[in-house]
């Protein structure tokens, strides 16, 4: 499992219900399933992955997140997970109102932008950020809506979600230690991780 | 519980399994049908907790005779390649069932079934009560109670029997385990209704229909059976998969030059007629009528005032939906209308699109990313269930 799973695991409450959008090959839910003892289901888009999923046994189905979030019933799930895949949707704003509705908590996860080497590669090099994170060029990247986590942040104060964690996750996955500073975290955390509930 | 514990007492010569209820059935339409036959059969052992039964549902023409030998074709069950020891639907772990539908000819109480007990000659024929997939699911509910199974761990099926499957997970909710109903829809569309209405105008129009009583002239709508067929099986199949397997390559007599019309020219016709005149060979035309109806009948949310959310709503069962890319009879945007619903009730849902050129029968043919998916599902919801593995 990735290190930036294995953080959002530590977030999550045994028996809890789950719902991780991008599930992938279901590694996470797997994972929540066997472990934890979590009611865990999982959306993909890539079908070739949902049938990897659904032959491991996992509750996946084929689906996107821009989409399908809608017939999810409201507060149905105890945590929607989104890992790495904001960045990628087409609508980001609605999609975690979507994740918000449906579940007690939020748990998202995003590659920043912020970190200091997409802004290096960008302030010295002129040119659009291209590194292991970033990795494809700007006229075919998934990527299509980048953000720093402050970015996220004023999101999340603008949509009244209350940020009740905020992790930033340095290149190799672990925990960075800049757990005071978001202005510190936002250059040196490579991957922002935040958990969200909803203020009443 | 072994195979031979659920056979009824049998008479010197019985090609059929059958469970009979003496007294009969009440039909959805009100009608009362007595008594009530019900042909099966069963594959692997039953374990003793009764917790490993697999309910496998066949599709508009298929019977009971899954896997193993016919042994009134004589060929391979209908699902060979799918059920049997080791294979996806394993008969060393499952305790697999397979019974004809109601109104089926394959030994089930239908058209063909004599409407009197007492004289054999006399048949249902065209007076056989109109069914719905309900009826045919309580029937198999009546089999289910007999073989003394409360719950199913699964209930599998293609087509129709994915009908049958997803409307035992409404009718029955707390009695299915599992459901996997593939290449499916919850109602019967417009099309599909159109379809079906040809096929049974084909039938109609053949002289030897003689009204529905062909049987008491000793003839058959052979025609009229095998057109219906014919054009059913081009449904069945994807445009792809007719062009791969047939082109526009010729019959070796036919020729080309004149560009004559009558007669087999074309692969594809001659391969048609083949299955249609295989067909009417096992194949009632009176029971063709009567299930495609059902069939026609069917909307899951008809009795929830259209809402299929609403249908779904007491469902227990988890759900692994399955379509085919290339399935036009089928097509995938049904399968998909059946999860988002069951989504809208937080229900525990798979759902795989497996891409495949082969149509609406892929369900039926090699494919294996549908034995990886039925295979994994079922042995995960085995795990979940902590179903023992019985080694036979």
């Amino acid at each position: 499992m990735r290190l930036d799973q294995e953080l959002i695991v530590s977030l999550i409450n045994p028996y809890s219900r789950v719902l991780d959008i991008g599930s992938g090959d279901g590694t996470l839910i797997d994972h929540l399933s066997r472990h934890r003892k979590c009611d865990a289901r999982g959306i993909e888009l890539d079908m070739s992955l949902v049938t990897q999923a659904v032959a491991k046994g996992l509750p996946v189905i084929q689906g996107n997140a821009d989409f399908d979030l809608k017939n999810y019933p409201t507060k149905g799930f105890d945590y929607v997970v989104l890992s790495r895949t904001l960045q990628a949707v087409n609508r980001p704003k609605e999609v975690l109102q979507q994740i918000m509705r449906i579940g007690r908590h939020g748990i998202v996860s995003f590659p920043n932008f912020g970190h200091w080497f997409p802004r290096m590669q960008l302030l010295f090099g002129g040119r659009m950020p291209m590194n292991k994170v970033w990795s494809t060029q700007w006229y075919e990247t998934p990527n299509i809506h980048p953000c720093t986590m402050m970015d996220f942040v004023d999101l999340c104060q603008q949509e009244h979600y209350e940020i009740k964690q905020w992790l930033a996750i340095n290149d190799k996955g672990g925990k960075a230690p800049w757990k005071r500073s978001l202005y510190l975290a936002n250059i040196f955390g490579e991957q922002a991780l935040f958990l969200l509930s909803n203020r009443n | 519980m072994t195979i031979s514990d659920t056979e009824q007492p049998t008479k010197p010569f019985q090609p059929f399994k059958k469970i009979v209820f003496p007294e009969g059935i009440v039909l959805e339409s009100g009608k009362k049908l007595v008594p009530l036959e019900v042909a099966y059969e069963t594959y692997g052992h039953l374990s003793p907790e009764r917790d490993n039964a697999i309910l496998i549902c066949h599709a508009l023409t298929g019977d009971q005779f899954v896997t193993g030998i016919n042994p009134i074709s004589n060929r391979l069950g209908w699902w060979n390649r799918m059920v049997g020891p080791d294979l996806p639907i394993d008969t060393k772990r499952y305790f697999v069932i397979c019974m004809n539908v109601l109104g089926g000819c394959m030994g089930t109480t239908g058209p063909k079934s004599p409407r009197n007990p007492e004289n054999k000659e006399e048949l249902w024929g065209v007076n056989f009560p109109s069914i719905t997939i309900g009826d045919m699911v309580n029937t198999q509910r009546m089999v289910i109670d007999h073989l003394g199974i409360q719950t199913l761990f699964a209930v599998i099926g293609g087509s129709m029997g994915g009908m049958l499957a997803l409307e035992w997970s409404v009718r029955y909710p707390d009695r299915v385990y599992a459901t996997i109903p593939i290449a499916t829809s919850s109602f019967h569309s417009a099309q599909n209704i159109a379809f079906n209405e040809v096929g049974r105008q084909a039938i109609f129009s053949d002289p030897n229909w003689k009204d529905g009583y062909y049987w008491r002239y000793g003839v058959l709508p052979e025609n009229g059976l095998a057109v219906a067929r014919m054009m059913a099986h081009i449904t069945y199949l994807s445009e792809e998969a007719l062009n791969h397997k047939f082109g526009r390559r010729l019959q070796k007599n036919a020729a080309a030059s004149s560009f004559p019309i009558f007669g087999e020219m074309f692969q594809v016709e001659s391969y048609l007629h083949y299955q249609g005149s295989n067909f009417v060979r096992r194949f009632d035309a009176n029971s063709y009528v009567t299930i495609s109806r059902a069939m026609d009948w069917f909307d899951l949310s008809q009795a929830y005032n259209g809402n299929l959310v609403e249908a779904f709503a007491k469902v227990q069962s988890r759900f692994c939906v399955i379509s085919f890319s290339s399935d036009w009879l089928f097509p995938t945007s049904r399968s998909r209308s059946i999860v988002q619903a069951l989504n809208r009730v937080a229900a525990n849902v798979s759902f795989v699109e497996i891409e495949s050129a082969k149509g609406h029968d892929a369900f039926l043919l090699d494919e294996p990313d549908l034995d990886r998916t039925i295979r994994g599902f079922l042995s995960g919801i085995a795990e979940q269930r902590q179903l023992k593995s019985y080694a036979s």
